[in-house]
């Protein structure tokens, strides 16, 4: 079973479509909501050298953004 | 191997993509859609009031009823996924993108329009390393910082007014001698005792480690450096048609159209934002949409390939 986390905020549009699409997909994922523990925050950015969200981890895949293609590679 | 044809590629996926795809859909065209993001500049949109049938929703609530409406058609969209190249081949037109080529009997193009940068040396390295355009998405990383926003308009305005409740101190950093956005917002502002203005005043330089940490202003009494860990950037936007170079632009870099959302190549349609388009209004975008799906549909009925 593949272990996915979404780093997301809750305002960001590309987060809510990033957890929409996996929730259509009927994959579990951690929603972590960075606005809300800083040091979760600072776990992405020390993961990901960047503050930008969504940050979508998949097992050990790191991913930036919201890469529709490559999350349907990964679970289509 | 012969390649496929399209009877269209819808580029773009933001009010005027998404209508056209649902309008191709509903003809029954073999139509394939490529785009950056789902939603476009509608998905940043704060509370929209102004489209028929809902008196009030986010942005992202619309764009993810657009996906809904889009998923009922069974329409796939590639994304992200960009132009690089964009020739007409005899009758066809042939779409390079980073990731594939299609050839196509007729081209929408939806593209829509995307912020404007500084057009600082080290601006691209830094964005979401310091540097952003979306106050609604990046905003909250920045709680408890000090944190400029660059621009004097409405976008700007509201971009600050988001800032002014989790940051210690915002600037609001403005090249023009005052804000032009609603007074309104500016009355707000102008009351916020950690906002402060700086009229006629240009960035001039970023300074980093490996994130934002402070600016350089150029004002008329010099330039100076503001200690921040956050850059927010308001200053207008420009059409994503810089790929299109066989089609005609105003000066504006937008796409020419006439009524019927022709450019001025055969076969190659135009709708929303991308456009010389009147208003820039999501509804108009969706109207424009399928116009241009429409028009298309008739060029292809009317056209032997």
């Amino acid at each position: 079973m593949d272990v996915v986390k979404v780093y997301s905020t809750p305002t960001c549009p590309y987060c809510i479509q990033a957890k929409d699409y996996l929730k259509k997909k009927n994959i579990s994922f951690e929603d972590i909501d960075v606005t809300k523990d800083e040091s979760k925050a600072q776990e992405m950015i020390n993961l990901t050298g960047q503050m930008g969200v969504p940050v979508i981890v998949v097992n050990d895949e790191v991913i930036i953004g919201f890469d529709r293609n490559r999350l349907s590679e990964l679970f289509d | 191997m012969a390649q496929d044809i399209f009877d269209l590629v819808i580029l773009g996926a933001g009010p005027a993509g998404i209508t056209a795809a649902v309008y191709a859909a509903r003809k029954g065209l073999k139509f394939r859609m490529v785009t950056l993001d789902i939603g476009g500049q509608a998905g940043w949109s704060g509370d929209i009031e102004n489209y028929t049938g809902y008196q009030f929703l986010t942005g992202p609530e619309l764009v993810a009823k657009f996906q809904e409406h889009m998923d009922h058609f069974g329409i796939d969209v590639s994304m992200p996924e960009k132009v690089v190249g964009f020739k007409k081949e005899q009758k066809l037109i042939k779409i390079t993108t980073d990731k594939d080529e299609y050839l196509a009997k007729t081209v929408i193009i939806a593209t829509g329009k995307r912020s404007r940068k500084l057009g600082l040396d080290n601006e691209d390295q830094l964005r979401n390393r310091g540097v952003t355009y979306c106050a609604t998405c990046d905003g909250p990383l920045f709680k408890g910082k000090v944190v400029a926003v660059i621009g004097g308009g409405n976008s700007a305005l509201d971009a600050a007014l988001q800032l002014v409740g989790i940051c210690p101190k915002v600037y609001l950093i403005n090249i023009s001698d005052k804000l032009t956005g609603d007074k309104v917002m500016i009355d707000k502002l102008e009351k916020a005792a950690n906002v402060e203005i700086i009229n006629q005043a240009k960035v001039s330089k970023i300074y980093a480690d490996n994130f934002v940490n402070a600016i350089e202003i150029i004002t008329s009494q010099g330039s100076s450096k503001i200690l921040l860990s956050g850059i927010f950037v308001e200053i207008g936007l420009v059409p994503n048609s810089e790929f299109a170079s066989i089609v005609n632009k105003n000066s504006q870099q937008e796409i020419i159209i006439d009524q019927e959302n022709k450019t001025n190549v055969k076969g190659i349609f135009a709708a929303g934002d991308v456009t010389n388009v009147i208003e820039k209004q999501i509804i108009i975008a969706c109207g424009e949409g399928s116009k241009a799906a429409l028009s298309a549909f008739r060029y292809l009925s009317t056209n032997n390939f």
